[in-house]
Parts: C-alpha cells; structure tokens; sequence
C-alpha cells in the first residue's frame, strides 16, 4: 500500500526570503520596487528645489497664451497672434503630411527597388544594391542636409523667371522650381464641386463592386471576366462625365510671378521637399531590404507547385508568391514607417515647421517652458507610436498562420 | 556475329572513335552568352539594361570631372574658383585645409591631437580579440585596460582617476569570485557594494595620489571635443554600454516577476516610442531639473546617458528576439539538469540566443553611431555639426555644400558599411549548424 506523505511543513524562516525559491520573487520585486520608488522620489524632490531656486513652476496655461511667430508652411490657417496652443497643432499636422508623404514616396522607391535588386538583370541587380548600400549607410541627417543645401544653392531664383528672355522657364508653365520652395498649381473648389467629388466616391464603389462581382462569377462559374480595363473605365469615364456636364467646377490657381516673389498657387518650400525627399530614399532603401527578403522567404517550392497546377506568372507571382511575402514584408515595413514618422523630427535642422519645430523649438525657446514642452512633444510621438503598433499588432493577427 | 563484320568490311569508312564535341555556338558561349544571359534576355530586359547603362554613364560623366579635376591647395572658395577659371571641379582645398577641426573640433588642444589618435589606433588593437575569434587571446587583457587608458588619452588629467576607477572594477571582481559559490545574487550585489565603497574611498585618496605622484595629461574637458571624435566617442561608449544594459533589460522583460516585467515593458516602450531628437532635448534643457541643484553634469555625460537609454531599449528588443527564438526545450533542459536561472541564463541560453541576435545588434549599432549625428541639432560641434556650424558659416567656405557633405558621407559610409560587412562575416564563422 502506498501512502502519500505530506513535505514536511516548515515553518517560516526570514531566510527563506532570500533562499527560498517561494519567496525570493516577492523579496527581489518588493526591492526593485522600493529602488524605483526611491529614484523617482529622489528625481523629484531635485525637481522640486530646482524650481524653487528659480522660482519656476509647472503650469500648462503657456499654451493659451499668443505665440507671436510665424510659421512659414501651415495646412490651416494661422497667425501670429494664435496661442501656442494652435501652433503646435499646426506642427503637428505638419508632422503628419511629411509623414504621410515620406511613407507612400519611401513604399514606391522601396518596393520598385527591393523587386528590381531581384532581377534577373545583373546590372539593375548591382545598381540598386548600391542604392541600398549607399543609402542606408549614410546618416539621415546627411541626407536631408545635402539634398536642402543643394536645393537652395542650384536652383534658381524667383527673379530668374522674370523678363522677355528670362533664364529660367516654368515647367508647363505650372510648375516653378525656385531656391524658394517649388510652386504648383492649386485647386479652386467651385460650385458643383461637391457632386463631382460624390460621383468619383461613386464610382470607387462601383469599381470595388465590380471586382467583388467578377470574383464571385469566376469562383461560381468558372468565367473569367475582363479586370483592369472595366475597373479603370468605371473610375474615370462618370468623373469625366461629371466634369464636363457641371461645366468645369473645379479650375486651378497657376503660380504667377508678381513683384520679387511667386503669388497664388501653392507654395512647396524647400524644407519640406528637402526633408519628405531625404526621408523617402532613406527609409524606402531599408523598406526595400524588407521586401527582398519577404519575396525570398516564400519557397521555390511554392513557385513550383503553382507553376505545376498551370498558373501562368503573373497568377503564380499574384495569388501565391506575393500573399505569402506581404505577411512577412509588411509587419517590418510598418515599423520603417515609424521610424520615417520619428526620423521627421530632423526637420528642425533645415527649419520646416514639425511639431518638435514650434512646440519643441520655438514655443520651448520663447516661454522657457522646457519640461511641459519636452513632455508634451513626447506624449505626441509616443502617441502615434502606440497606435501604429497597435494596428500592426491587429494584422499580426489576422495574417497570423492559422494553426491547429 | 561474323555477319555484321562482313558488312562493315564493305563499308568505305567507319569511324572507329567518337566526334570530339564541338565548341558551342558563339551565342552559347563565354561572354556572349553571359550578355545574352543576365544583361539581354528578353526586349523590356534590354531596355531596363539600356537605361541603367545610361544612368550610370550620366552619374560618373557628371561627378568624375568635378572629383578629379578638384583643387586640392587654395585658401578659400574664391581661390579655388580662380584656379579652376571656370572649368567643373570639386574644391577639396577645404577638407585639408580644415582638416584637423573636421576630425577633432574647434577648439581641442592642437598639442594634444595625437591622444585621441593614438586612442583611435589602440581601439583596433583592443577590439581585435573581441571581434575575431583567430586573434591572440593574449591581447584580452590589453582590451580590459583600453576603456580606462582611452579615457586617459582623450580627457588627460591625472592618471590616478582612471587607475582608481579600473581599481574598483578589480576589487569588485575579487569579491564576486569570493561570494559567488554561495549565491549568484549574493556575488552580484557584493561586487556592486564594494566597488561602489571603493569608489568613494578613491574619492578621498586620489587628490592626495596626484600630489605624491603627479602623472598627469593636459585635462581636455568635455565641451573641447568636436568633429568626427565625437561621433567615435559617442558611438563607441553608448554602443558598449547599452549592451549588458540591453540585455538585463531583456531578460527582466521576460522574468516571470510582473513588478520587474512591468518596470521593464514601459522603459522599452517609452523610449523606442519617442525620436532620440526628444531625448537630446531631455538632455539639453531638461535633465538639469532632475539633477542635484548646482550638481555640474557636462553635456556630453548627459548626452551619453540619453544615448545609452535609447540604445539599450533597442537592444533589449533585438535580445528579446533571439530569446524568443530559442525552442523551449533549451530552457526545459537547462531546468531539468539543475541548473539555476543565473547558470542557465550564462551557460545555455545567453550564448545562443546572443548568437541569434548579432545581425540584429550590429543593425542598432550601426544605426547609433548614424544617429550620434543628431547631436548636432543641440548645438554639439559633432562632424556634421562643425561643417553646418563653423566652416560653412565662415567667409572663406561659405557655400562648398557638396565637397563637405560629401566627404561626411563617405567617412560615414566607409564606417558603417565595414561594420555590416564584418556582421555578415561573423556570421558565417559562427553557424554551427552548417550541414
């Protein structure tokens, strides 16, 4: 017969803290707490009488009052006299559009680039290697600065356009590339305006519904209906249509030279071409390694057996190679694009107005406010950190391999 | 049998050894075919050949000239305009002519220039054991020195703070070897106390040290380095540092401790969620408010700390990676041979998972020691921030953007590439799986 016997219960010993395996986890967490605790009493209380030596104090009120500079390249409207508050919104935005811009530029160059340095051509192979090589190994900043300083020293400026025979011409006579900035046409919303934006809504969702309805019929029937020319014909002919019947609502503001400078039209400065182009090629040379390496992640195997079921290439590379890529090329390219999103913070060092420009600059330099600023720039980015891992953990999921 | 011999007998000719195999066609053979092959295969190929043949002859047609036909001797842009008379060609003149505050700053001591030289050359001989497994292991002892005789090098002073400094490494060592059979904690946090009591010792012996036996270096203080020592120092300190901060910060993010995992999760998090940028303001404008009134922390300390943070969070990820990477049998086996967690973490776990993980921290390493460029937007006189700074903003070179940016890039490139180059190296020496 077997008995079981209970261990023998001992009493608890102080030792047993540090000796025994039960407890020792609550001795070292009680102690890594007590040290954090003491750390951040300590920065505190440094804080503390830091500010009362200079009389300082923490208070947010700052943002309300006027923050009395300009800001050169603004998507809403803003003056001077605007609190501070409006000026590190209007950073922000503008944090957002040469992210924005960085991100679809840095995908083009990346993918064009990570496809072609799989080529079968040796010599696009070896060219955009040295693409990569080059761009990736040399700071951002680098970047940014040569490409903004070349800018401004080998463009020409606005009064090179003027005269009878003047040196330089504008592109289509639409585009100036001035050492100013470059200037394009804008549009003029008129009436009617709003119909013609409805129809072009439209008719992407004809265009999706068309596709969704091919798909079926060729899942039900086995009958392969026309894809890329219908879906194109649906997206521009009703636009089109639509332009011609309200007569031409929408008309564009061509930039036009008047006394020493460009009026009108919409006015691209320098920084902000400097800063999105040098963003681009930096982070579309790592997206490009990312995509590369997703392509050869999917096995020759699969290549193979697609080709064996009698896919023709096109089919092989669109519904076998590239959805096994994409799960793994797009979890990284999401964090390039973070890093695009951080990296735009360089716009300081050639003066376009980013968030870390007016709130993290200007504002910071102006009312001295260092630590609000400092921490509500980082609360700023940490915020659009959080949210963009937080999509990527979203997909993760959805592409996660479905296992048993 | 004597049928077909008769037959043949009758026959004109019969060939009595094989036809030796002709040469292949033209266009099947050597460097025709390899044409044919990888640059000419199909028509939208030839033209994608076409295109990049003139890319690259439009790229060198246009850049060859103005780098060879550069001016190496002038004094000033207007100079080497006059010398060039019109014709293309890079002004180079600026990068001898300013050498020296590329490489060391404004305003480091010109007497001392060979110090940080000597210290960059030394660094070579002390990473060699690190970085090649083929290098003498008798150079290991010099590596453990370097730290503290670069440090000597670059900031002079007297020679008793870098000895004393390197003394309580030693006396902290001797009491980890002491504790450690009884506990890995014990050992530890022994060696960390009595390193810490000798420092404060030190603190009282070495002034008195300095007077007996005045060794000393002209002290250069930290706001005198500039140029691309500063990128180097930067890079080198943060990246060594952030190391075992990265890989502690690892293995508590995996702990099974919440309060620790917790500590952990946020501190990576929170740093790898802002720009370093932010952090350098931190460094700039802010950490003074968290430090002891009148405590005088120069810049570039703060500037290490923050660099440091930001590294080792980045680090504590790509660690965390080869962790996870791990199969879990390994960790099962570790338990299973009775092994605690600091001998399985040492003897089993560390070493491969690190293995896992050299790709991944040579990227962060890389990435760093591109990002120590920052520190010129703080106003920090690192490489990019002499040439933004003092050289072009002075009369005789305003205006050379290309040659300097130029010359920043290649230094960089050179740097960085040789880095990647070596990771790739190193991990071919270290597959063991190779079948």
């Amino acid at each position: 017969m077997t008995s079981v016997t209970e261990p023998p219960r001992e009493s608890f010993r102080l030792s047993m803290l540090l000796n025994d395996k039960r407890y020792r986890f609550y001795t070292f967490q009680f102690v890594a707490l007590l040290l954090l605790i003491v750390f951040m009493a300590y920065l505190g209380w440094n804080l503390v009488r830091n500010l009362a030596i200079l009389g300082q104090d923490i208070s947010f009120e700052f943002l309300g009052t006027p923050a009395g500079y300009d800001i050169n390249q603004s998507l809403i409207p803003y003056e001077n006299q605007d609190p501070h508050l409006r000026a590190s919104f209007v950073g922000v935005l503008n944090t957002l559009l040469v992210a924005f811009l960085g991100c679809v530029t840095a995908t083009i160059f990346g993918v064009l680039a990570g496809v072609l340095r799989l080529s079968k051509n040796w010599l696009v192979a070896k060219l955009m290697a040295v693409y990569v090589e080059i761009f990736r190994n040399v700071p951002v900043l680098i970047w940014i600065l040569i490409i903004f300083f070349v800018m401004t020293a080998a463009l020409p400026p606005p009064s090179a356009f003027r005269g009878d025979d003047p040196s330089s011409t504008m592109l289509f006579d639409a585009i100036a590339l001035t050492n100013r900035g470059v200037y394009v046409p804008k549009p003029i919303w008129g009436a009617g305006s709003g119909a013609l934006a409805a129809v072009f809504l439209a008719s992407i969702a004809g265009a999706i519904y068309y596709r969704r309805y091919a798909t079926r019929l060729l899942y039900a029937t086995g009958r392969l209906l026309p894809m890329v020319w219908p879906t194109l014909a649906i997206l521009i002919l009703p636009t089109l249509a639509a332009y011609a019947l309200l007569g031409g609502p929408v008309t564009l503001e061509y930039p036009e030279l008047r006394g020493f400078n460009f009026q009108d039209g919409i006015q691209i400065r320098g920084s902000l071409i400097a800063l999105w182009f040098a963003l681009a090629i930096y982070t579309g040379a790592f997206i490009a390694e990312n995509v590369r390496a997703g392509i050869l992640s999917v096995s020759h195997g699969q290549t193979e057996a697609a080709a064996a079921l009698g896919l023709r290439p096109r089919r092989v590379m669109s519904l076998v190679v590239l959805p096994q890529a994409l799960r793994v090329v797009i979890p990284p390219v999401i964090s390039q694009y973070l890093n695009l999103t951080k990296n735009s913070s360089l716009a300081i060092a050639v003066g376009y107005m980013d968030v870390t420009g007016t709130l993290g600059g200007i504002t910071l330099n102006q009312t001295g406010r260092a630590i609000e600023s400092v921490l509500l720039l980082m609360l700023f980015y940490l915020l659009i950190s959080l949210s963009i891992s937080a999509v990527m953990n979203l997909y993760n999921n959805a592409v996660k391999l479905k296992e048993r | 049998m004597s049928d077909t011999h008769a037959e043949a007998a009758q026959l004109a000719f019969v060939r009595q050894e094989p036809i030796p195999p002709a040469p292949p066609p033209v266009a099947e053979a050597g460097i025709v075919k390899w044409l044919r092959d990888n640059l000419f295969s199909s028509v939208p190929n030839a033209i994608l050949t076409l295109a990049s043949l003139w890319a690259i002859w439009w790229l060198l047609s246009s850049s060859m000239p103005w780098v060879f036909n550069g001016v190496w001797d002038a004094g000033s842009l207007r100079e080497c305009r006059e010398i060039l008379d019109g014709a293309t060609g890079a002004c180079w003149a600026v990068v001898r002519e300013r050498w020296a505050q590329l490489v060391f700053g404004v305003t480091y001591p010109e007497e001392a220039y060979w110090r940080p030289a000597t210290a960059f050359v030394l660094l070579f001989v002390a990473l060699a054991p690190v970085l090649f497994p083929k290098a003498p292991r008798s150079l290991l002892p010099f590596t453990a020195v370097y730290p503290f005789l670069a440090y000597f090098l670059v900031w002079g002073g007297s020679v008793w703070v870098p000895v004393m400094a390197a003394a309580g490494f030693v006396v902290g060592y001797l009491v980890f070897q002491r504790l450690v059979a009884q506990s890995f904690a014990m050992g530890f946090f022994g060696a960390i106390a009595a390193a810490l009591v000798f420092w404060w010792v030190a603190g009282f012996v070495t002034p008195t040290l300095t007077a007996i036996a005045p060794i000393t270096l002209e002290a250069v203080e930290s706001r005198n380095m500039g140029g691309f020592m500063l990128n180097l120092i930067l890079g080198t300190v943060c990246v060594s540092l952030s190391l075992p901060i990265g890989i502690a910060l690892a293995l508590g993010r995996q702990s099974g401790m919440p309060v620790v995992k917790w500590i952990c999760i946020v501190f990576i998090e929170f740093i790898r969620g802002v720009p370093l940028i932010t952090l350098l303001f931190v460094a700039n404008v802010v950490l003074a408010y968290f430090l002891p009134p009148n405590s005088t922390f120069d810049l570039i300390l703060r500037v290490i700390i923050m660099i440091t943070m930001f590294a080792s969070a980045y680090i504590a990820e790509v660690v965390r990676g080869g962790l996870a990477a791990l199969p879990k049998g390994q960790y099962e086996a570790a338990s299973a041979l009775g092994l605690d967690y600091p001998q399985a973490m040492r003897l089993i776990i560390l070493p491969q998972a690190l293995k896992i993980s050299i790709p991944g921290i040579v990227n962060v390493a890389v990435g760093l020691f591109k990002d120590t460029t920052l520190v010129s937007v703080i106003a920090m006189f690192d490489l990019v921030g002499m040439i933004r700074g003092p050289i072009l903003a002075s009369t005789d070179w305003n205006g050379v953007y290309w040659e300097l940016f130029g010359f920043a890039a290649a230094l960089f490139f050179v740097v960085c590439y040789g880095i990647s180059q070596y990771s790739q190296w190193l991990e071919r020496q270290l597959q063991t799986d190779r079948r």
